[in-house]
Order: structure tokens, then sequence, then C-alpha cells
């Protein structure tokens, strides 16, 4: 099944949420220190936490805008954490893609159901099915199997 | 002429390019009437099959008129002259290489001008393929107005007149790969043919599988129109989105198992909520660890009755992981594959088609010009507007 744009930057966002989430629980310090947080390791743990409950919801669920909308509301807790004006702009970029991604998927995941096509009359047979098995057998022209060279049928 | 050019992934493009000419006494020009988009084609326009280059004109399924033939061409084989319909396999064949004598048509040891690529890379060369990456020759495809057929005293397929192109068309792959994929299973008249993904080859295997004498024919898709068409031609409909498949074969085969499992989808099996092993291999393949995702042939594997048989018409390009090679080993089940070998079936199947066993057009869903193919190529993939097959008229 082919992927829409969103659904691409969107899994790319759960991927970035798994790895920053495992960063913020190995090395909550260094986190802190770069995105200027102002709160306690064990805050910054708990926000990793979160992230990778949030990557790994996005990767698995059969609609995702919840989730990376979750990831909108969880930037705004980061932006009110920091107090580095360097931090603050970097969570707002990323707040930016996770904004519109959201909506790009609410739109395509609230999309009206698909139109039901029937085939059911495309048998490609002369005759209903039942009488059509073994047709080719019927002939005592069974195909050959693979192994056997008979069946060249090159002129 | 117009023709459908490969420019990047997601990026095909009708063009102006230079019409073709004869270039090898075996060569013949063909004004194409009808050709197809194909499934395999996605895997191009998708980026998952490595060798293409910008400008590449795509297609495989192509059928058309003799407009020119090489001196060598009316005289040998076919005899093909001026004014000939024929349909032209997928495939290119010399006719005369061990490979060939022995009917092994898709492997043809001759017909890759890149071959040395295609030893590096797979251990040994295939045939050269129309429109299908440098891998495989690098020769321009039959989504155009005119193509040059190589070796066109031993490949076309002459189509007698007065046959509409939509019959013979899929004469040159998709009919013969479903029926090669049938007729690989050596289907007994007790057996249960599980058939995985209804697309344009799943329906063709099928009707192959009905034809050959199965007692029960299985189709698993999760679009109702394709299951629709499934069932017209005699499976027993599976929507893997709406019950598990694995209990679903178990509750049909009291248990035991499809005897012979077909694998009509390929390298992108679809990514889903009941398959957790497809997020494993989509993540893989964004980290570009892994190549193709294997869901149905781990499924496949699973499910089949020990002692079975696994046939692979579905086209995987590289790379798997977590293959359960255990359980292939433990079951003694045999496994099938390869490209098509189109000329060693396709006169038996015109005659099928001639004397009214089956017309094949029942699978066209799109028909549209040239012009439009790009457009198609996104509602193929994207399975919009009831799209199952799509023949573009040059």
């Amino acid at each position: 099944m082919h992927q829409s744009r969103a659904q691409t930057v969107a899994a790319g966002l759960g991927f970035f949420s798994i790895g920053l989430g495992l960063a913020e629980l190995v090395a909550p310090r260094l986190v802190r220190q770069a995105m200027g947080f102002h709160c306690s390791d064990g805050m910054v743990r708990l926000y990793g936490a979160r992230e990778l409950v949030n990557g790994v919801g996005i990767l698995l669920a059969w609609k995702r805008a919840p989730w990376v909308w979750a990831r909108v509301a969880g930037d705004a807790l980061d932006i009110a954490t920091s107090r580095s004006p360097a931090g603050i702009a970097a969570l707002a970029g990323v707040t930016a893609v996770d904004i519109a991604t959201a909506a790009q998927l609410s739109r395509e995941e609230n999309a009206p159901p698909r139109r039901h096509y029937d085939y059911s009359s495309r048998s490609g047979f002369p005759r209903p099915p039942a009488e059509m098995r073994g047709r080719a057998l019927a002939k005592k022209e069974r195909a050959q199997g693979p192994l056997s060279f008979e069946a060249t049928t090159r002129a | 002429m117009k023709a459908l050019c490969w420019h990047g992934k997601k990026d095909i493009r009708c063009d102006t390019v230079p019409d073709p000419q004869i270039e090898n006494p075996r060569d013949a020009i063909i004004k194409v009437t009808t050709c197809a988009i194909c499934g395999s084609d996605l895997h191009l326009f998708n980026g998952f099959i490595p060798g293409m280059m910008r400008g590449d004109i795509v297609g495989h399924e192509f059928m058309g008129e003799v407009m020119e033939v090489g001196s060598d061409v009316g005289t040998k084989g076919t005899k093909l002259k001026v004014g000939d319909r024929v349909v032209v396999p997928f495939t290119i064949i010399c006719g005369e290489c061990e490979q060939c004598r022995r009917g092994n048509f898709s492997v043809c040891e001759r017909t890759n001008r890149n071959r040395a690529i295609a030893d590096k890379v797979f251990g040994h060369s295939t045939a050269g393929l129309f429109g299908y990456t440098h891998l495989t020759g690098g020769y321009a495809g039959g989504q155009a107005q005119y193509v040059r057929v190589p070796y066109a005293d031993v490949g076309p397929v002459k189509i007698p007149a007065g046959m509409p192109d939509d019959q013979a068309l899929f004469l040159g792959d998709i009919f013969p790969t479903g029926w090669q994929a049938a007729v690989q299973c050596d289907i007994q008249p007790e057996d249960t043919v599980a058939i995985w993904g209804a697309g344009p080859v799943g329906q063709f295997t099928i009707r192959s599988a009905v034809l050959l004498g199965a007692k029960q024919v299985i189709a698993i898709d999760r679009l109702p129109e394709r299951l629709s068409m499934a069932q017209a031609g005699g499976a027993i409909p599976v929507n893997f989105e709406e019950e598990s498949v694995i209990e679903r074969l178990q509750d049909l085969t009291h248990g035991k198992g499809p005897d012979k499992c077909i694998d009509a989808v390929g390298l992108e099996a679809h990514v889903g909520m009941k398959h957790l092993d497809s997020f494993y291999d989509r993540a893989k393949q964004t980290l570009m660890l892994e190549s193709d995702r294997p869901h149905v042939l781990r499924e496949m594997i699973y499910v089949c009755r020990p002692a079975g048989v696994l046939s692979v018409p579905g086209v995987y390009g590289g790379l798997i992981d977590k293959f359960p090679m255990g359980a292939l080993m433990q079951k003694g089940l045999t496994v099938r594959t390869g490209q098509t070998h189109v000329n060693k079936w396709a006169h038996d199947l015109l005659r099928r088609i001639v004397e009214g066993e089956i017309d094949p057009s029942f699978v066209v869903t799109h028909t549209a010009s040239l012009e439009q193919g790009p457009d198609l190529y996104k509602t193929f993939r994207d399975k919009e507007d009831g799209c199952i097959k799509v023949v573009l008229k040059p």
C-alpha cells in the first residue's frame, strides 16, 4: 500500500521520538543542558518515557493523527520547560512540522470511505467457475511441470 | 515519438523521444497499439528496484503491429513480416542458448546486455527484460508508440486477425505468469490452493488454478473490488483486514493448511496493524537495512501444509530479514519461483483464448491514452477508483 507524504513524515517523527526518548532516558543531564530545560533529571526521564510511548504509538497505529497531535502537546510542554532561546527555537521548528503533519493526517484519515466497485460479474470464463474446474485437465492437455522441458511452445 | 519515461522515484512523464531504429538483423520495430501498467512497474515507480536511469522508457506489457524487420527476422523462426500483429513477451530470449533450449526462457544466457552487473548482484545473469532497469539489459520499454524488439525472430507471438487487443495483450506477461505460478504447484484434484494478492497476476493465478483442477481456491486481499473479482473467478475470498488469515485457512482446510500457497504480492506487502512484522520491515526499509517486505512469505511458510509447495510469482528485488528457514526446512516445503518463461506457455494459452476457455480482458478496469499514463500510475498505485488493471492506447 502506498504511503502518503504525511504518513512518511509521521513515520520519521516516530523514529525521532524514539531516538529522543532514549537519549532523555539514558543521558537526561545532557539533554537538559542542550535544550535549556528548567527541571530535574527525573523529569527529563519522564519526558523520555513519554517520547518513547509516543514514537511507538505513531509507528504502530492504524490511524496516526491522534499520536502526532499528542506530539504537539508534548512539544508545548517542552517549550514551557525550556529557558534557552536556541532550545525554544529548535522546539518551535519541530512543533511546526508536527502541526502540519498532524493536520494533513487528520484530513486523510477522516476522508470519506472508498466507493465500492463490484466486479462480481467479471469471471473471464464462458461458464460458471464450478463448470470450468479442471477444464485444462479434461482435455488431457495438462501443462508440464517446471522441471519438464517438453512444454516449449515455440514453433 | 511519445513514451513514458522514468525520471526518478514517483516521477514518470510522457516525453517526446527519438524513434527506435533497427540495430541488429534480428530486430523488429513494433508500433504499439496497446500496452499496460504492470504491478511490477510500481516497484520501479516507488523506487524499490535499483538500476534505473533518468529518461529510461518503462513498460514491459505491450503488443502491436510489425512496422519494420531486420534482415534475419523474415526468414527465420517466427518469420515475422510487416503488418503482423504480435504480443511481445516481457522476457527477451535468444532461443539458442542452453537455457532457452531447455525452456528456461526467463534465464536466457545471452540477452542481458549488462550481464556483468547482474552476475555481480545475483551471482548469474538472467534474461534481458523490456523497460526494467539496467540490471536486466537496459532495454527501452513498451509504454511508447514504437519499440525496438531484439531477437524478434524467436520472441514475439503472432496474434490471429480479429482477436481484440485486450484479449491478447496479457499473453506477454500476467496471464502466463499466473499460469506458471499454478503449474509450478503441480495441482492435484484434492488440493486447496491459497493465493495471496488479488491484483492482476493473482486474478490470473486464481483462474489458472481452477482450470488446472484445484478442489478449493482461496484468495487473500483487503480490497473488496479485488476480492469480488476473485470470487467471480471461483475463489473463496478472505479479507485480511476483517479476519485472521491463518485461522480462516485452517478452518477451510480442517486444520491441515493449504496444500499449495502462491505469493502474488511480492516485495511491497501491505503494512498494517494485523501484521506487526510488516512494521518491522517498513522500519528497516526506512533505515535502508532491508529492501523487501516478506510478510507473505513468512505467512505462507507458517500456514502451508507440510510437504506442500510455495510458488512465488511475486517480484522480490533484494534482501529480506527474519525468514523462517527452520519452519521451511522442518515442514519439507518446496519453493518454486522465477520470472515467467513466457514463450513456454504463450502459444498454448493463446489457443485457450481462441477456443473460448477464458477471456483475459475481464481484468481491465481502466483504459486511457499514453499521455494519461503518469496519472494512471498514481491511480493504480493508490488503488483508487476501483483500479485493478490499466491499459494504455498509444
